[in-house]
């Protein structure tokens, strides 16, 4: 579903990212991107919704080259893409119901089509008490399950999650990866980078290492690795 | 594009509370447009106005020669031949010392006890009126009349015309400068105050990209948001140009009743409808300036 080809991305104050990294995404995969702070996790997944472009490489999603892609066709991209980050990202003055509503609103939904989608969300997250509650009123853990209904909300075939875990603490981490693998077992394809080794070694998904811009170990049923 | 009743509520509902979070910065933007268009509207009627003006002294536009006084029948009766034939003349008319007093005390009105007493030692001479076909032949036809033996002075319009006219040549430069001037600064004005929207919302702005929003859903708000600050600037602008005149109106009419202003209501709705439409087109310029430089998304 989605094909990295010899992909390098040089940002212009000349820090090389990513060096020559080919990758191939299956659809319905669960892939962990691990590897040390600065190895290129975050720029690989800006390339595949397109915040970034590769200076050098393709990237493919579903037979379409992004470098190619029209910038007016970017947000129906972005559309399918449902994206999970460390800092969760919520609007503080919009109520939890609103936040996932507004993935929603942006497209164009209607009302009708807005009352029935995100109360089936919230309760898949566990939040349909909460939906009235701000951002601020919530834990760690409930803002990023917020975070994760906004992302599924329009049934989107890929989760991007960069370090989603990162805020939270390892119980609540265990309830997000369990939401995780809920959503993957119902086709989406998931890619996380992560630095929490502990599950990465349990759930026995595919890992892909990064270090220094290039891939250095892709496995299936992989383990974090101890060797970075 | 797919458009909705949901979409236009989020539209608005977003533009009106970016109003209200720069309240300071919208007063002033909208205080600007009001200023440069209360002075565009009140150009536009004074140049309409003196035009007006100016077109009807023209159409009666007549010379008026004074005889002398110890002037006899006959040299008067040769003297309305005489001017018969000076080109261009249309129309000659006598009128008596004693009629000039009647005519007087009438444009006088109610004030007219003012000239009592004058009956007795009228100091008005008899006159000659002379009509030319055209306002242009006057001048011409002046002077020859003043070279007739038995005229003591040739008056008409005395530069009035040209006078109007001239002022408001001066009038639309001036004008023009400072409507130039005041509109650029709304501009200005307008579009810092969609910077600073864009600049308190670009977390959201953000997320919303990340989400897959539309360049347009994301400017749309933004561009609302001037536009509103330019119409209502129109709007109030164009109710004080509205009120401002119709009293005018009211009181040149009681106090000079001989100068005829413009007072039909298509003529003012015209004008205050160019200035509610010039306060949107200032406020969509100044949106889309802003968002074409510190939005691109
Ligand atoms: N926008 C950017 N401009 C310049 N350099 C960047 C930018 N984003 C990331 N980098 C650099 O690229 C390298 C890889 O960063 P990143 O992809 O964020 O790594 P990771 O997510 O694995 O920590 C780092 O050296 C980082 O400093
Ligand atoms: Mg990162």
């Amino acid at each position: 579903m989605i094909q990295l080809y010899n992909v390098s991305k040089i940002y212009d104050n000349g820090v090389k990212a990513l060096n020559d990294v080919t990758l191939h995404i299956r659809k319905g995969e669960f892939i962990f991107l691990v590897g040390p702070s600065g190895a290129g996790k975050s720029t690989l997944t800006k390339l595949i919704c397109r915040e970034e472009l590769p200076s050098r490489g393709q990237v493919v999603i579903n037979g379409r080259s992004l470098a190619r892609m029209r910038k007016r066709d970017v947000p129906y991209l972005r559309r399918k893409i449902g994206m999970v980050f460390q800092d969760f990202r919520l609007i503080t003055n919009k109520t939890v119901f609103e936040n996932v509503a507004f993935a929603l609103e942006i497209t164009g939904a209607s009302n009708k089509d807005i009352k029935r989608a995100v109360p089936a969300v919230l309760r898949m997250v566990g939040l349909e008490k909460k939906a009235k509650m701000l951002p601020a009123q919530l834990s760690g853990g409930e803002q990023q399950r917020t975070c994760v209904a906004r992302a599924i909300v329009n049934n989107p075939v890929l989760i991007l999650a960069d370090e989603p875990t990162g805020n939270l603490d390892p119980e609540t981490s265990w309830d997000l990866m369990k939401l995780f693998m809920d959503i993957n077992r119902r086709g989406t394809t998931i890619v996380m980078s992560t630095h929490a080794w502990d599950i990465v070694d349990s759930m026995k998904k595919r890992v892909v290492a990064l270090g220094d811009g290039v891939i250095t170990r892709d496995e299936e049923s992989g383990a974090y690795g101890y060797e970075s | 594009m797919v458009m909705n009743l949901n979409v236009f509520k989020y539209y608005f509902r977003e533009a009106g509370a970016s109003l209200l979070r720069n309240s300071w910065l919208s007063i002033a933007s909208i205080g600007t447009i009001i200023i440069s268009l209360l002075i565009l509207g009140s150009s536009i009627l004074l140049i309409l106005n003196v035009r007006y003006i100016a077109s009807t002294v023209e159409s009666s536009l007549e010379i008026t020669v004074f005889l002398e006084d110890s002037l006899e029948q006959d040299r008067r009766e040769r003297m309305e031949e005489e001017i018969y034939f000076i080109p261009g003349v249309t129309t000659v008319h006598f009128v008596s010392r004693a009629q000039a007093l009647d005519e007087l005390r009438t444009s006088f009105g109610e004030r007219a006890d003012i000239l009592s007493g004058l009956e007795e030692d009228n100091p008005l001479p008899d006159s000659f009126r002379v009509k030319t076909k055209e306002a242009e032949t006057v001048p011409a036809a002046a002077q020859q009349l003043a070279e007739l033996s038995g005229v003591e002075q040739v008056r008409y319009g005395q530069g009035v015309v040209e006078k109007l006219l001239a002022l408001t040549h001066w009038v639309r430069i001036w004008g023009s400068i400072t409507m130039g001037v005041l509109g650029f600064a709304a501009i200005f004005l307008i579009a810092t105050t969609i910077r600073m929207s864009v600049f308190s919302r670009r977390r959201e702005i953000g997320i919303m990209k990340m989400l897959g929003a539309t360049n347009f859903f994301v400017r749309m708000p933004f561009m609302l948001e001037g536009m509103f600050l330019g119409l209502g600037g129109g709007l109030v602008a164009a109710l004080m140009i509205n009120f401002g005149y119709l009293s005018l109106l009211s009181k040149v009419i009681v106090t000079l009743p001989f100068i005829q202003l413009i007072s039909d209501p298509t003529s003012l709705y015209q004008v205050l409808g160019g200035l509610l439409g010039l306060g949107f087109a200032i406020g969509a310029l100044g949106s889309a300036i802003s968002l074409h430089r510190f939005l691109r998304v």
